[in-house]
């Protein structure tokens, strides 16, 4: 797949603004400060070792309600992102690939994934899609993300190995054809296998109009996925930002080296 | 004591008033069980929660109301007979009691298939007094279960279903016992009695229901015999009037390698209480016991389950969901039996409990008792709320919360409604669900 940098397109308006954002989870403050803008067509790795709050960051953009954000603002197409619930903010455009998919027994995959395509089109103004409708387009886009059809008749999640979680995130993201798109350490537990077709998956939905934000531990998922940027996180605050070779420097060097840079 | 007498004294008059003309009084078996039956009620009383079977389930709304005895009604319906079960208009073959009375009028029975006879249960004492002498009364113990002791004492009618050898009746049967607005508040004890011969099938659903908001007992009770290699597929829809008292016992009888399965939903009643026992007398054998009951307001819904493994080489499996809102009680009790002789007994039991508000409670109790040493069971109960990672995942994808609250509702009831297969009950069954979740229409249809 290749890689269409899409990074400096001049005149495009600012899509997500981060600023100086605190949260904190019962009493003890896990983001200190995150300063982060992301335009249409580009895509942020946020790297950082356990525990910098990537996670975090990325779980606060969808509208957990378990951290607070006591400090900063998060500013999404002119909007303040934070007063939006989570499912207005899906049906706004925002998409998190959770870290740990979520089971759900009971509940079949395309009843889901028509519930919430419909949630959001309603929400928009759009015209409902029937269920003929529904099925070309996950059609299309399984082809595309080369999906068995399988998948669509099991219930969310359940008994799925680590990789088809990871892939059927990947396809509710082509479903829901969101904005911006933060994927939580969607690597995490992959073989090179699975990490391939997953970010094959990721690629195929890069556009001029939709932003990505990566958050992984390692640097191997950005040989797939080429970021136009890379952030470092620790102790909750974005210590250094660059291009994406700061990724193969903190491959090389790992975490310490660059902690220790920047204390000194 | 005294309480107990005065409680029980109306329905021992009323035995004595009327038993020279209860139906099978020319039978001198009926007779005397019916009178050792009455016996025993007066000598029990009605249960109290100091009694273990009764502990979460405090029925003296029953017991100090005075019912009076259900009379035969005449002439047509103003509505719908089958209140708000819309499955009267479907080809299946049907049966309407009202008010614990056969309704010849109201039944369809013509289109019947060779090889099943259905009838009330006043002719067949009339017609098939052998057969009944052999089965009814023989399942369901009243010796410490004070309103099947009532039940036998004083049934007037009930349905008589014969299905004879060999014969697989693949059309349902479906059985309303529908309780109208009546003068008084009225008590009825309506009798079932169902014998599948031997390698017979038979699918047969017992629906209740009763007139919105009107006070009444239904006390039924249905005894189910399967002869060797039977197949009977049962289901029962409780879905009386929210002021009505429900105390329903289904006994099932089971011959070598017979196959019975019920599915139980309980959505009506301000007391509903469903005792349901199988006894596997041979070997071979499978019993399915699978429950869903959904609660709300004030409701107290008792189910205890009863599985008596009595021989080798058996088979039970067991689901019950429950679902309770607002300040309903829940009370799930499932017993199973393991006799020394029923070596590779294969027992199965889940009880799970959904509480979608603070205030609802439910009591489960898993009770096994194991006598023989080379079995397997198992069993768990577990009791929670909706999963609140669930309704995060389910909101991040643009679901609102009461939707999302909604689709995992749904889901957790799935297991039972999957496995309903009159589809036009499953529909039903369904939309009542929805009807009660805050945003059902989203659901409906999902499976």
């Amino acid at each position: 797949m290749a890689h269409r940098s899409t990074a400096f397109v001049k005149g495009k308006k600012v899509m997500l603004e981060i600023k100086n954002l605190h949260a904190s989870a019962d009493g003890s403050s896990i983001l200190n400060g995150i300063d982060l803008n992301v335009k249409p067509g580009e895509v942020h790795a946020i790297m950082g070792p356990n525990g910098s709050g990537k996670s975090t960051l990325a779980q606060v953009i969808a509208g957990r309600e378990d951290y607070e954000v006591t400090e900063g603002s998060v500013t999404y197409n002119g909007k303040d992102l934070l007063e939006l619930s989570p499912e207005e903010r899906a049906c706004e455009g925002v998409f998190l690939a959770f870290q740990y998919p979520v089971e759900i027994p009971g509940v079949g995959n395309t009843y889901f994934l028509k519930a919430a395509l419909n949630a959001g089109r309603k929400y928009r103004g759009e015209k409902e899609l029937d269920a003929m409708e529904f099925l070309a387009l996950v059609r299309e886009k399984m082809k595309v993300l080369q999906i068995d059809e399988g998948l669509l008749k099991r219930p969310v999640n359940e008994g799925f190995s680590g990789g088809e979680k990871k892939r059927n995130e990947i396809f509710q993201m082509a479903v829901l054809n969101p904005k911006l798109a933060v994927l939580d350490e969607t690597d995490s537990g992959l073989d090179i296998d699975a990490l391939k077709a997953v970010s094959e998956g990721v690629n195929a939905l890069r556009s001029q109009d939709r932003a990505i934000v990566l958050v992984t531990h390692y640097q191997r998922l950005l040989n797939y996925i080429v970021p136009d940027f890379v952030h470092v996180l620790s102790k909750g605050r974005i210590i250094r930002s660059g291009g994406k070779e700061l990724a193969l420097e903190l491959e090389e060097k790992g975490y310490s080296w660059i902690q220790e840079a920047v204390s000194s | 004591m005294i309480e107990v007498t005065e409680k029980t004294n109306p329905y021992v008059a009323c035995f004595e008033k009327s038993k020279d003309s209860l139906p099978g009084n020319e039978l001198p078996w009926l007779a005397s069980e019916r009178q050792k039956a009455m016996d025993r009620f007066a000598h029990l009383g009605f249960p109290t929660t100091k009694h273990e079977d009764w502990r979460f389930t405090n029925i003296k709304p029953v017991a100090s109301t005075s019912f009076t005895e259900s009379q035969p009604q005449e002439g047509a319906f103003a509505s719908d007979p089958t209140i708000g079960i819309p499955l009267i208009d479907t080809e299946h073959a049907r049966v309407v009691l009202v008010n614990g009375f056969f309704r010849a009028d109201l039944s369809k029975l013509e289109n019947l298939p060779d090889g099943i006879t259905v009838k009330s249960l006043k002719d067949a004492l009339k017609e098939d007094a052998n057969l009944l002498e052999a089965h009814l009364t023989k399942y369901a113990r009243y010796a410490d279960h004070a309103f099947v002791a009532l039940n036998t004492a004083l049934f007037q009618d009930g349905v008589f279903v014969h299905v004879k050898r060999g014969k697989v009746i693949e059309t349902p049967l479906l059985i309303f016992n529908v309780t109208t607005e009546s003068a008084g508040q009225i008590a009825c004890h309506p009798r079932c009695l169902i014998i599948a011969e031997e390698a017979s099938q038979a699918t047969v659903m017992e629906a209740y229901t009763g007139s919105e908001g009107s006070v009444y007992l239904n006390n039924p009770v249905t005894e189910i015999y399967l002869a060797q290699n039977a197949v009977v597929d049962h289901y029962k829809l409780q879905q009386e009037s929210e002021k009505a008292f429900h105390i329903a016992t289904l006994q099932v009888h089971q011959e070598r390698t017979s196959n019975f399965a019920n599915q139980n939903i309980v959505y009506g009643g301000a007391i509903a209480r469903n005792d349901i026992s199988a006894t596997l007398a041979g070997e071979g054998i499978v019993s399915t016991v699978n429950g869903l009951t959904v609660g709300g307001g004030t409701q107290i819904l008792d189910n205890h389950t009863f599985i008596d493994h009595a021989m080798p080489h058996c088979n039970s499996y067991e689901v019950y969901k429950t679902v309770l809102d607002e300040k309903a009680k829940g009370v799930f009790n499932g017993r199973i039996m393991v006799a020394q002789d029923a070596q590779k007994t294969d027992a199965k039991q889940t009880n799970q409990n959904l509480l979608l508000s603070g205030e609802a409670t439910i009591n489960t109790k898993p009770q096994l008792e194991i006598f023989a040493d080379d079995v397997r069971c198992t069993h768990g109960a577990t009791i929670g709320q909706l999963d609140s990672e669930a309704i995060f995942y389910l909101r991040t994808r643009g679901i609102n919360e009461d939707a999302a609250k909604s689709i995992l509702t749904y889901a957790f009831a799935g297991y039972v409604l999957e496995r309903i297969k009159i589809e036009t009950l499953r529909e039903h069954v369904e939309s009542v669900l929805c009807d009660r979740l805050p945003m059902g229409d989203l659901v409906r249809g999902a499976l």
